[in-house]
């Protein structure tokens, strides 16, 4: 899937990254594929390496991950928690080889006593020596921080940065971005340090550093603190205070709140949703200084995508859940679960109709976007019918190219704030009156 | 571990508890300061094994009987014609999940409640054994360079 679009115009710069940005213009712009790509490089690499604890290259073939799916009760064990753009789990074996887990399916239900013992490379059954050696430390911090996950949160800030409607200021992106990779990084890590013994019993997080000793909880605390502390800093002194408040607020909500709540109340699901929904909002202050309508519709967007991700997803992973005392939805109230799901597929179309209404982009995004939005709302209905495995991995997996295909089709949508001045006259608002331009 | 090693060493997960059990290092000239936070260690990982060992323990057991009870409704055995253990799918798994949540949410508080406070006790003791260890390190570097 890797595509480019031109667009007609003149005198474009290309802001070289992997993510996509562009500098402002009203005319020629390139934008690349790179962003979905470098997502999808991210979901398998992760993908595979929850299950084989051996990171592979994308170019594998589909076999590869199959194998590892063999090892593991693989639909029974991935545990997620939710998070932005939460922990990625591949797409790309799911249509190949969902005909090969299909076989797996009835074998592996509920061999749970089985499948961990036979999964453990032989290194985890031997007693390790707990002395931090400074090689391993780089990947160690980068585990504790979930660095993947929060390069997609760093990107979804981004995306809030890229769709704000003012001049591209790349140090200000810098800078924003840099905050909000460690306000992630200090956030992931407490969230770690608070969840140890849930985590050793759990399959997907039983190999985080912490449960596996590799680090102390000391060390794990001091690194957020030296993470979070200049992360918030850096977004307040060197961005705006807005942004650098909402950085805070958000470590506050995650570590303070979702975590605590994941075992008291099905509640934190849509707190975990906003603490999803804040990194767009933080790229859209740190262009803006203001908290505009066009940002608070961006958190919208992304509020609204966590739940039919989330939904979907914890409904093969009910027994983890069960058995680790966590409050979802999925086990204590299934058809709310289903229920919720929908709703928000569907006000994912609403809210793409809102952005031209907001000036945020084009009447074209609505139009463009509606396949992708009406297809994810198919599957969140035959979810809410159905109510099995299958819908819910199919909905599961579409909800991780659904966004960022959305964010994407927002992007090229966007609208400038030169194009403002043109739609003016096109609408005969009057020569003599002054246009109406939007200053940062 | 062996004899000779001055550092703690951590086992492979308990087959009950899934927990890492670690062997802690008494170091001959420990301080009551660490000797306060090697017990705190132990105790925490004591109780966190009790917990988790009966509780995973009670979940199999509950697991096996639900299956069992509906495997018996519906009339069929718990080993098929291959010797296979006959297994529920997840939908009819899913209202024995519900109930074993529920039942044991109270149980649940109340161990959270418990690893909180013993989490920041330790991670409290263990900052306050470091802060120690470096100031005796650099009284000790003083001495030397006076030396």
């Amino acid at each position: 899937g890797l595509f480019v679009w031109h667009l007609k115009s003149a005198g474009a710069r290309q802001i070289p990254c992997q993510l996509v940005h562009l500098c402002r213009v009203a005319n020629n712009r390139l934008i690349t594929f790179q962003y979905f790509n470098f997502l999808k490089r991210m979901y398998v690499t992760q993908y595979n390496k929850d299950l084989s604890q051996r990171v592979k290259p994308k170019s594998d073939s589909v076999a590869s991950p199959f194998r590892e799916l063999q090892q593991l009760d693989q639909e029974g064990k991935v545990t997620h928690k939710i998070r932005p753009i939460s922990a990625v789990h591949q797409p790309l074996s799911e249509t190949s080889s969902r005909n090969e887990l299909r076989e797996l399916k009835s074998a592996a239900e509920s061999e749970d006593s089985l499948a961990p013992v036979r999964a453990e490379p032989k290194e985890d059954r031997q007693w390790k020596e707990m002395k931090l050696r400074l090689d391993d430390l780089p990947g160690i911090l980068a585990r504790l921080s979930k660095i993947k996950l929060t390069a997609l949160v760093v990107s979804t800030a981004s995306a809030g940065f890229a769709m704000a409607p003012v001049p591209f200021d790349p140090t200000c992106f810098l800078l924003a971005s840099l905050g909000t990779g460690l306000a992630s990084c200090a956030a992931n890590s407490i969230n770690q340090f608070f969840e140890v013994p849930f985590d050793s019993n759990m399959n997907r997080t039983k190999n985080r550093p912490l449960v596996r000793g590799q680090i102390s909880p000391l060390l794990a605390v001091s690194f957020a603190a030296s993470c979070g502390v200049p992360g918030i800093a850096l977004l307040t002194l060197g961005v705006n205070p807005l942004t650098g408040a909402l950085g805070a607020f958000n470590i506050f909500l995650y570590t303070c709140c979702y975590t605590p709540m994941k075992r008291m109340s099905i509640a934190n699901t849509w707190v975990g949703a906003v603490v999803g929904a804040i990194p767009p909002v933080m790229g859209w202050t740190a262009a803006t200084g203001s908290l505009d309508a066009g940002a608070l519709l961006l958190g919208g967007i992304l509020y609204s995508w966590q739940f039919p991700h989330f939904n979907a997803l914890s409904w093969g992973l009910r027994e983890d859940y069960s058995r680790g005392g966590y409050c979802m939805m999925s086990v204590t109230h299934p058809g709310l679960c289903r229920r919720v799901a929908l709703r928000h597929c569907l006000a994912l179309i609403g809210l793409s109709v809102v952005a031209p209404v907001l000036d945020v982009t084009t009447w074209t995004f609505p139009i463009v976007s509606l396949p992708i939005n009406l297809y994810i709302s198919y599957l969140g209905f035959r979810f809410y019918k159905d109510a099995d495995r299958s819908s819910s991995r199919k909905l599961f997996f579409c909800s991780l190219w659904h966004l960022p295909m959305l964010l994407l089709v927002m992007f090229t949508c966007k609208k400038s704030f030169l194009d403002k001045e043109d739609k003016g006259d096109l609408l005969g608002e009057g020569h003599g009156r002054a246009v109406e331009i939007r200053l940062p | 571990p062996p004899a000779h090693s001055r550092n703690d060493w951590i086992g492979p997960p308990d087959k009950h508890s899934n927990l890492r059990p670690i062997i802690f290092y008494v170091p001959p000239e420990e301080s009551p300061l660490e000797r306060r936070l090697r017990e705190a260690r132990q105790e925490s990982q004591a109780c966190d094994q009790r917990f988790w060992a009966r509780h995973n323990r009670a979940f199999r057991q509950e697991k096996e009987e639900f299956i069992y009870s509906r495997l018996k409704a519906k009339g069929l055995e718990m080993r098929d014609e291959t010797g296979q253990k006959a297994t529920l799918n997840a939908e009819e798994m899913a209202d024995f999940y519900k109930d074993f949540l529920s039942k044991n949410f109270r149980k649940h508080m109340q161990y959270n409640r418990d690893w909180y406070k013993r989490n920041f006790t330790i991670t409290f003791l263990m900052g306050q054994v470091a802060l120690a260890r470096t100031l005796r390190w650099l009284r000790w570097k003083k001495k030397n360079v006076g030396n």
